[in-house]
Formats: structure tokens, C-alpha cells, sequence
């Protein structure tokens, strides 16, 4: 850390640090794209993990995450402007691919613009929403945004605002499709979009030519309303952000806020937790596979799998006393105790999981038309899966070995035996297998918790008014979908100042249009279940 | 007050006592008959309510949690196809009712909007969920409606959070005992409702689109 | 032993004995109109039944089974449902063939419908070319299609029908292929001749590898001619919500929605004739007592029986298999069926001229 801060300080003097949690640097927006740049080629921060929006009153900015995925180091980076009537940064959408959407939804939410972004459209809101929402003083009245009748207007044209070799910035038009372009409509509500994503696809035939991604179709304002609640009131959110893995944000969540309290979390709800973690995960994983197999017309499997989620949630509803949103990690541990059946449940369904397993193995993977419709179907190789920042299962299966589990270790997960899946195909196919095989890996963590459940408390005593110390955490798990990311940042009151939510889903829907080019109809179908993104976690 | 037993008013499987609601149903029978019914053309009426409730299409829509809920109703658990409610048809000028499963933002507003005008008569919407019904958890966000009611004319509203699915099964049969109360000749007691809702709510104006 | 055609000539007896000769033809062509199309909404409505209850055993589930009986009414729901459901009418669509196309549909599967061979002596028409004629009206199919995908001004239909077009032309010659690999060894064209050649042993032991290769050949095609699962490209739901009928709402969906599962009953049936004896029953040379148990049942049951028995096996393929993307769907006829077809026509005819077969 020492010396990665005298080899910046030594190429950046202007730069200031500050130690915390991660190193985080201040920069001023002049020399940030040429810091941006050193550290990606020369320091190797490849992955970009989030880019946090901020308002600070005073001042609007951002904080960039980095991490160096051969030395998992994180950075921190704080660049602002002070100037609130146009507040305008560079953007650094060239050297990471995933900056393109990351920066566009800061536009969004705070109209910060970004300098050189081909693609200065808003991503969540419509175009003609009043104001940008996530900034102190935004007009949340609802007169000055009522519930809109007209149907929405499409433009086929974008803007970018491009710097000249004069240094002045120009705003350009671009133009997404051209008229005589064939574009089909695929969304909000289609079937195969898994949830209301809205992709305009340019068809040449049965071949795509380009995909515009529409998103917010199910753009909650979860970061804006955390805003204005106390933190056990705002950990609800995270359940109902990726459903499928509410086990795991909301732990995220949960370590986020202890990290920043100080909380020693008693060890039989760590455990807990790691079990529940798991048993979301292999619950996920079977409800993708059902809608995996169920796009690509095979629709007797969504029913094999969605029966042995069936009996995951007879687990969870047992002990939790919900089937989806579960509520069961609160701050300091969990929320109730185990059901004096628990154990026995878990016992009884792991080898039934195994055998069902080989059923889909036999059923579906090693069909020809199967094999026919996801070898080779939308590959991606590491660099850009790292360079889009596709984390989680999808990444994995590019050969990026990403797991939040093993690269940076969380709760008991250091002291647990069990490989992360890497394969190195990147096809549909690799995303499909990596899937599968992690359930096994899931059911093997599980297998060596559950006879070693501690005795004990199953939460720390908290205070009853919650107070988090003032500064800002960053604290990564790894969901079912990938590496979900929560960053708070609290003045020392009873309610954050910013809370962000780095989901792994919208790289993931960032990344479709990259995938499908040149390929059919039915491989976007393809490609899209495997990607496995879940709309409500895009769109928060 | 007593209650007056219109036993055919209930679904099969579920005897009439059971019902929580029956003084609702009861009153809905009475604004029927207020006017006296045809013996043939009530027969009719029979006949198609019958076909009517007996056979509901859902359109697969969904937003957020609910929709799983949703596919878990189909499931072999829950199965949905007991009923004749399998049939969840893609395209909305195919299906007869549309279950409301999730949040509805601003953005979605008019797509919902846009979905129920395209769905073809007699269509019925069910919302489904805390946020369908009220926004939910949601309430105060700046982006999500607060009930989809404000959008499109609801039958039945199903609480939770999301709702269980035997809970969707009864608010799909409190839809099936409603449309066994309808009249189809001669006046229907739900238009009149209806046609209140779209004097407050008028259709957007329907614009030209090249796609 | 009951057989449906003493029922057909007492009746003509009774219609000629005091009606003139054109009368009674007038009387009866109408008389055959309605029992065809009262038949045909019958077992399209009893096949929506067997399809929901069949494809939900498959996957663990019980399928309809609260409206009537075992859910027996659940299809008549349905259907009371669909004609009083409300017929939208678009804006910028081409009127005209927007209403024809299912007409087209359903009349195609109608005019197939009635050549089928339905038991001994009943059938509506006996042509010298019976099997030709079959072949050519279902071939009018397509059409409707494609005029539906086109007139409905949508980008999803006109896919579909595209899709619908490329694979129907494709894999009506495997069909074709197939029933001349069939015809060869009847040596008829008359669908009663092919049953009558067949009364003896049926065509897929008495023609054994090349009827087998046939047969295979021919569900495979069939299926995808029926545009069920796994060859449902024209209206994958996944990909183009309800493909070239997204647009069709009431009853002319309803055509289609007929009209898909009574195609499937015409292709079994079509297999059923062509492979499995028709309505002639299961007889095996030399076991006389056998034959003569067998005799005992009807012949349209034997029919009927087959036809479904096939059905069911189209309906497990659909709902075991993922849908084919449009290049293999292509590439599986031309590259494959087509080339292994014509091969197994020529050994069809060394294995008839030869006399190698049962």
C-alpha cells in the first residue's frame, strides 16, 4: 500500500491520500483520466469495480472503486467538481467498458456529465423526468413528476459531449440507428426478458446488428429512499433487490454496517449465515436453470427445477417463516433462532440435490440441441469479461477467477474447503456448466457446516439507536449472481448520507449488446438466460 | 343480515360456506336482479360465465418478486393447471386477465397501460403483491406508483409481500366468482365501473409509431 | 362386430326411399359437412385436453382436473370463452388477408381432415390419389401463416411467418419424400389401397429397415410440419412472444389454436395410415386366433387408437426437447433428412423389386 502510494505520489504529485479502509486518492478532474490510465497499464487495476456517484452539498463527485485482479488490492479514487449548475467530469469509459453504463447512470441520478462517454443519454429515468433524483435538493414532490400517461417517445439519436484538440467541449449527436435499420422492439414485456428490460434490437435477418439497452422499467429509488431511513429499517431493501440471492445482500448489507460499528458477530450466526448463504445459492441456480432451459423451449425442466427449490424453501420458510423475502439477517446476526428441524432438513435434501443433479445432467446438458444452442454461442474471453466487470458465475466461466468468496474472504469462508468453479470455455455453455457445478461446491460448504453448528448466541447485542461513526465502507459479497457491492457513507448520524448499491447485474445487462453482435434471434435468447440477470437487481 | 345462499357462486373445490366475503357477492347479485332477468337469456348468461371463469388465461407479466411467486404457482407444487389457468399466453391480445406481479414505476406506467388497452374484452387485472397495490415497501420512492389502481381499473387485490401462492390461488378464485355474477347481455355491472375509471384515466392519445 | 358404415347405409337407404337421387346426395353432403366439423371441434377439443393432462404428468403436475369430471369440461371452457371473446381490430393492417389467414389455416387442416381413412368403408371421398391430395391441402397451411404473419404490420409476426415459410418448404419435402418412399411399396395412391395392402401385415414390418427409416423420418418432419416442439420457431414463445398469431385475438385465434392441434391429430393419423395399417387391425400372419381377436375390434377405434397412441409421441418430444435454432432446424433437413431420404427410396424400390420385404 506503501509503495503504491509513493508510485502515484511520485507520477501524480498533485494527488492527496487518505488511509481508511482502502487507500482512497483525491485527484482533481484534470490529471484523473491520465491517473486513470497509469493505474490500469502500468499499476494493473483492471477491474473497475463500482463507480459511486456523490452529492456532498457542496460539491458533486465521484468515488471509483479499482482492484487489481492479480494482487486483489482495492483502490479508492475521489474525483469532484465544484461547479453545480453543469458539473461535468471525464469519463473513463475507454480504458473499463463497464465506466460506459456506471457513468450514465451517474448522469442519471445526479446529472453530472461525463466528458468523452459516447453515450450521454439517462439509462434508469425517462427523458423527460424533471431533475436528477439522488441529489440533496431534488424536488421529490410528486406534482413536479406525476405518474406519466403518454406513451414514451424513442429517439433513435444519442448525445456525447466530446473535448476538441482546443480543449472546449462540444455536444455532439449520435446516431444509434439509421432509418432504414430494422429494429425490433424486444421489451419491456417479453418473455424472454426475464422481468421488464427493454433491448431495441437492429435485425439484419435472423442476425443482430446492435442492441440499444433500455433500463428502469422497475427503478425503485432503493439508494434515494435508504437515504431517509434508519439502518435496521433500511436492510429490507436488500431482500427485494436480486430475490433470488436475499439471503446474501442482506448479509452484505449486514457486514457492511458491522464493519463500520465495529461488531463481533458471535460464530453460530456466522455459520448460519454461510448455510443460508448456501442454500440461497443452490436455490438460485435451480430457478436459473429452469428459465435457462425454459427460453430455449425446454419447458419440462423449469418444473424438475423448480421442484427441488420447492424444498429449499420448505427449508427457509420453516426457519424464516417466509418463502422470498426472508428478513433473516439482521445487524449483529440473524434474527431468529434455527427450527429444531433445521439440521434434519438439510441432511435429508443434499443428497436428493446430488441425485436430481445428474437428472438435469442427463435430461438437458447432454442433449445434442442443446449442445447445439449453447456451444459457441456468445463467448466472451477474460479480458472482457474483467474489462465489462462481469463478476460472479458469468465471469467465472471466462476463466476469471472472481469469487468475493476466496479472493477477498468474508465471515468463516476463509476456514471452509471448497474450490471455486473456473471453467475457461466463455460460451453459454461454460456459464451453464459453472452454475451447475457450483451448486455441488455449495452443497459440499454446506456438508461440512451442518454437523458443526456452534452453540451459543445467535446475535450480538446492538444499540438500540444506531449510530454509525462518520465516514464511508465498501463491503463486497458474493451473491448468487456475482459480487454485489454496498457502499454506505454516514455524517455520524442515525441515517446514511449515501448508501450505493453495486449490483452484479448491470454489468451483466451492460454487457448484452457486446455478446450478441452478429449472432441469431434465438442465441440473444441464449445468451441472455445465461447471463442470468435479474431485472429488479439492474434497476434497484 | 342474513345471508341468502347462492351456492352456485363458488368454485370447484371450495364449498360455498367457506368463502370469507359471501355479503359481497350476495350484493352483487342483488344489483344483477334488480331488473329482473329472461329465463333463456339468464341461462345464456350462465353458460358463458361459466365458460368465462372456468377458463382464465393469465398474461405472463411480471416485474419483480412476485413474478417468481408467480412461476411457482405453476409449478408442480401449486399447479395452477388444476384450474385451467396454465395457459399463460404471451401476447396480450390472447389473454383474459393480467396479474399485476410487482412493482409499477413511472417509466412502466404507460407499457402496463399500453398492455391492458391491447388485451381483448372481457379483461380483467389482478394486483398482486403490496407494491401492486399500494407500492408496497416502495411507497415512498420517486419513482414507483402507488397502487396500480391509479393506472388500470383492479377486481381483486391480493396482499403480501410477496403473496403466498396459495394466496394467488384464492384471489384468482375471488376473480372466477366475480365474473360468475356478470351479465352479458344487457347490462354488465363491472362496465359501469369501468367506464367511471377511463373518464379519470383517458387512454393516451395513440401515436403514430413506426415500430 | 360394429362397424359405423351399416349405420351410413341404412341411412342412405332411408334418405332414398323417399327422397329423389339428387336430394338424398345434397342431403348427405350436408349431413357429412356437419359431422366432419362437429368431429373435428371435438377432437381438437378433446387433444387440448390430452396435450394439458399428458404434458403435466410429465413434469409432476396433475394437469386440469376441477372444471367436470377429471377436468374433462376444461377445453369447453375454454372454447365458450374464445367465441365470445372480443375480436380486436387493428389499425394499419391489410384487413382483408388479416381475416382470411385463419380461415386458410383451418380450412387446409378441414380438407385434410376428411380423406383420412377413418374405418373400414368410412370415408368421405376415395380418390386414386388420395394420399397426393392429402399432402397438397395441408401445403395450403403455410399459406395462412405467412399471410397472418404479414398482414398483422408487426415485427414479431413477420418473423415468424418467414421462419414458419423457410421451415415448412424445407421439411414438406422429407413429408413428401417419405409417404413416396410408402407409396412405392403399396403401389397405390388410394388411401384405401394403402390400407387394404396392409391388412395382412403392416408396413413397417412388411417394409422393415426402409419403412422404419421412413417412419423416423416422417414424425421428425411431421412434427416440425405441425410446428410443435421442438421445431416451434414460428411461435417461440421465448423469442417472439406468440410468433406469426401474436396479433390474432377471440375466435380467429381460436382458428389457429384449433387448427395446431388437429394438425397434430392429421400428421398421426397420416402415420398411422402409412405405417401402422390405417384402420386395419394388428394381424400376424399365421396366428389365425390372434387375427380373429383382433378383427373383433372396430375398425375407426383402430384408427383413432393409433392416431393418438402417435400423438402421444409427438407430445413427449415437445415437451422433453429444447427448441432448435433456425440454422440447425435448416441444416437437420437439408444436410441430413433430404440426402437420407432419397437414399432410402432407392432402397425402397432394390428392396421391392427384389421382393425382400415380408
Amino acid at each position: 500500500m506503501e509503495e503504491l502510494q509513493n508510485r502515484i505520489a511520485s507520477q501524480f504529485p498533485q494527488a492527496t491520500f487518505e488511509a481508511g479502509e482502502y487507500l482512497l486518492v483525491n485527484i482533481d478532474d484534470a490529471h484523473w483520466h491520465a491517473l486513470a490510465a497509469y493505474l490500469r497499464d502500468n499499476e494493473r487495476f483492471d477491474y473497475l469495480i463500482s463507480i459511486v456517484g456523490q452529492d456532498w452539498n457542496d460539491a458533486f463527485g465521484c468515488v471509483y472503486y479499482l482492484t487489481n485482479t492479480f494482487t486483489r488490492v482495492i483502490l479508492s479514487v475521489k474525483v469532484t467538481t465544484t461547479d453545480r449548475e453543469n458539473p461535468m467530469l471525464h469519463s473513463v469509459s475507454d480504458l473499463w467498458a463497464v465506466a460506459g453504463i456506471y457513468e450514465r447512470e451517474v448522469y442519471d441520478f445526479y446529472g453530472i456529465i461525463f466528458i468523452n462517454n459516447p453515450d450521454m443519454r439517462r439509462i434508469f429515468l425517462r427523458a423527460d423526468w424533471n431533475g436528477h433524483p439522488l441529489r440533496k435538493d431534488y424536488d421529490a414532490s410528486p406534482e413536479a413528476n406525476p405518474v406519466p400517461t403518454e406513451n414514451e417517445e424513442t429517439d433513435d439519436t444519442t448525445v456525447a459531449y466530446v473535448e476538441n484538440e482546443k480543449g472546449e467541449i462540444v455536444k455532439e449527436e449520435r446516431v444509434v440507428f439509421a432509418p432504414e435499420e430494422f429494429v425490433v422492439n424486444i421489451g419491456p414485456q417479453h418473455p424472454a426478458t426475464h422481468g421488464v428490460l427493454r433491448l431495441r434490437t437492429s435485425l439484419d435477418g435472423e442476425f443482430i446488428k446492435k442492441i440499444d439497452l433500455y433500463l428502469g422499467y422497475v427503478h425503485r429509488g432503493i439508494e434515494k429512499l435508504c437515504e431517509g431511513l434508519a439502518y435496521p429499517q433500511m436492510l429490507h431493501f436488500a431482500d427485494r433487490l436480486d430475490y433470488l440471492s436475499a439471503h446474501q445482500n442482506r448479509h452484505c448489507f449486514c457486514l457492511c454496517i458491522e464493519k463500520a460499528l465495529g461488531l463481533e458477530v458471535p460464530r453460530r450466526a456466522q455459520v448460519i449465515r454461510v448455510i443460508m448463504d448456501e442454500l440461497m445459492r443452490i436455490s438460485s441456480h435451480m430457478l436459473f436453470a429452469g428459465t435457462f432451459c425454459m427460453d430455449l423451449g425446454a419447458t419440462t425442466m423449469l418444473f424438475y427445477t423448480l421442484r427441488e427449490r420447492e424444498k429449499i424453501l420448505n427449508i427457509f420458510e420453516r426457519t424464516c417463516g417466509a418463502r422470498m423475502t426472508y428478513h433473516y439477517n439482521v445487524i449483529g446476526g440473524v434474527a431468529q433462532d434455527l427450527h429444531p428441524d433445521f439440521v434434519k432438513d438439510v441432511k435429508a435434501f443434499l443428497p436428493e440435490m446430488r441425485k436430481s443433479l445428474k437428472e438435469y445432467h442427463t435430461l438437458f446438458t447432454g442433449n445434442v440441441i442443446t449442445e447445439q444452442r449453447m456451444i459457441g454461442v456468445g463467448p466472451l474471453s477474460r479480458e472482457d469479461a474483467i474489462s465489462y466487470g462481469i463478476s460472479g458465475p458469468s465471469g467465472r466461466a471466462s476463466g476469471w477467477a472472481n469469487d468475493i468468496r476466496k479472493t477477498h474472504p468474508y465471515s468463516i469462508y476463509s476456514e471452509l474447503d471448497f474450490e471455486q468453479v473456473v471453467r475457461t470455455d466463455g460460451d453459454s455453455f461454460g456459464r451453464w456448466m459453472v452454475r451447475m457445478d457450483e451448486v455441488l461446491e455449495s452443497i459440499k460448504i454446506i456438508e461440512q457446516l451442518i454437523d458443526n453448528i456452534p452453540e451459543g448466541e445467535i446475535c450480538a447485542p446492538t444499540p438500540k439507536v444506531m449510530k454509525l461513526p462518520a465516514g464511508h465502507w465498501f463491503q463486497q459479497v458474493e451473491a448468487s449472481r456475482g459480487a454485489i457491492g454496498f457502499y454506505i457513507e454516514s455524517d455520524g448520524g442515525t441515517t446514511p448520507v449515501r448508501v450505493k448499491i453495486n449490483s452484479p447485474c448491470f454489468p451483466l445487462a451492460g454487457i448484452v449488446d457486446h455478446l450478441t453482435r452478429g449472432a441469431k434471434i434465438a442465441d440473444l435468447i441464449t445468451i441472455g438466460g445465461s447471463l442470468d440477470y435479474v431485472v429488479p437487481d439492474i434497476d434497484r | 343480515m342474513g345471508v341468502k345462499k347462492n351456492k352456485g357462486i363458488t368454485v370447484q373445490g371450495m364449498p360455498y360456506e367457506d368463502w370469507k366475503d359471501n355479503e359481497y357477492i350476495e350484493s352483487l347479485v342483488e344489483e344483477l336482479k334488480a331488473n329482473g332477468t329472461n329465463v333463456v337469456v339468464g341461462s345464456f348468461d350462465k353458460l358463458i360465465n361459466w365458460g368465462r371463469s372456468n377458463s382464465l388465461w393469465p398474461l405472463t407479466f411480471g416485474t419483480s418478486c412476485c413474478a417468481i411467486e408467480f412461476i411457482a404457482l405453476g409449478a408442480a407444487r401449486y399447479d395452477m393447471a388444476r384450474f385451467g389457468w396454465e395457459v399463460a399466453r404471451a401476447s396480450p391480445r390472447q389473454a383474459d386477465y393480467i396479474m399485476v406481479s410487482g412493482t409499477i414505476v413511472h417509466r412502466m406506467a404507460p407499457v402496463l397501460r399500453r398492455l391492458y388497452d391491447q388485451i381483448a374484452e372481457p379483461k380483467y387485472v389482478i394486483a398482486a403483491g403490496g407494491c401492486a397495490v399500494s407500492g408496497g415497501p416502495f411507497r415512498k420512492s420517486y419513482h414507483v406508483v402507488q397502487g396500480v389502481d391509479q393506472v388500470i381499473p383492479v377486481d381483486v387485490y391480493i396482499p403480501g409481500c410477496p403473496p403466498r401462492p396459495e394466496a394467488m390461488i384464492y384471489g384468482v378464485m375471488q376473480l372466477q366468482r366475480k365474473i360468475k355474477v356478470e351479465r352479458f347481455f344487457g347490462g354488465v355491472n363491472r362496465k359501469e365501473k369501468i367506464k367511471k375509471f377511463f373518464e379519470e384515466h383517458p387512454a393516451p392519445e395513440a401515436k403514430e409509431k413506426n415500430n | 362386430m360394429f362397424e359405423i358404415s351399416r349405420l351410413t347405409g341404412w341411412l342412405h337407404e332411408l334418405l332414398s326411399s323417399f327422397m329423389p337421387g339428387w336430394l338424398t346426395t345434397t342431403v348427405e353432403c350436408v349431413l357429412i359437412g356437419a359431422v366432419i366439423l362437429v368431429l373435428y371441434a371435438l377432437l381438437a377439443l378433446f387433444y387440448i385436453y390430452f396435450e394439458r393432462r399428458v404434458c403435466a404428468f410429465f413434469q409432476c403436475r396433475l394437469g386440469p382436473n376441477r372444471v367436470g369430471p377429471l377436468g374433462l369440461l376444461q377445453s369447453f371452457a375454454d372454447m365458450f370463452k374464445i367465441l365470445i371473446k372480443e375480436i380486436i381490430s387493428l389499425k394499419n393492417i391489410d384487413r382483408f388477408l388479416f381475416a382470411l389467414a385463419p380461415y386458410l389455416v383451418i380450412i387446409a387442416s378441414v380438407m385434410a381432415f376428411a380423406v383420412l381413412p377413418w374405418g373400414n368403408g368410412l370415408q368421405i371421398i376415395d380418390f386414386n390419389i388420395g394420399i397426393f391430395f392429402l399432402i397438397a391441402v395441408s401445403s395450403i397451411g403455410v399459406l395462412g401463416i405467412l399471410l397472418a404473419g404479414w398482414s398483422s404490420n408487426n415485427k414479431f409476426t413477420l418473423i415468424g411467418a418467414i421462419r414458419s415459410g423457410a421451415q415448412m418448404i424445407s421439411y414438406e419435402l422429407s413429408i413428401g419424400l417419405s409417404v413416396l418412399t410408402m407409396v412405392a411399396l403399396a403401389g397405390t395412391m388410394s388411401v384405401t389401397g394403402i390400407v387394404e395392402a396392409q391388412t395382412d401385415l403392416w408396413f413397417i414390418f412388411k417394409g422393415h429397415i426402409p419403412a422404419i427409416i421412413a417412419f423416423i423420418i416422417y414424425m421428425i418432419a411431421g412434427t416440425a410440419e405441425t410446428n410443435r416442439g421442438p421445431f416451434d420457431l414460428p411461435e417461440a414463445e421465448s423469442e417472439l412472444t406468440a410468433g406469426y398469431h401474436t396479433e390474432y385475438s377471440g375466435l380467429h385465434f381460436g382458428y389457429f389454436y384449433l387448427a395446431e392441434y388437429l394438425n397434430l391429430f392429421i400428421v398421426s393419423g397420416v402415420a398411422a395410415l402409412l405405417f401402422f395399417g390405417g384402420w386395419a387391425p394388428l394381424h400376424i400372419p399365421g396366428w389365425e386366433g390372434f387375427n380373429g381377436v383382433m378383427d373383433w375390434i372396430p375398425s375407426w377405434l383402430w384408427f383413432i387408437g393409433k392416431a393418438i397412441f402417435l400423438s402421444f409421441v409427438i407430445i413427449w418430444f415437445k415437451w422433453t426437447f429444447p427448441r432448435l435454432r433456425i440454422d440447425n432446424l435448416l441444416a437437420l433437413e437439408w444436410k441430413y433428412l433430404l440426402p437420407i431420404n432419397l437414399f432410402n427410396l432407392v432402397l425402397m424400390v432394390v428392396v421391392i423389386i427384389y421382393g425382400l420385404h415380408f
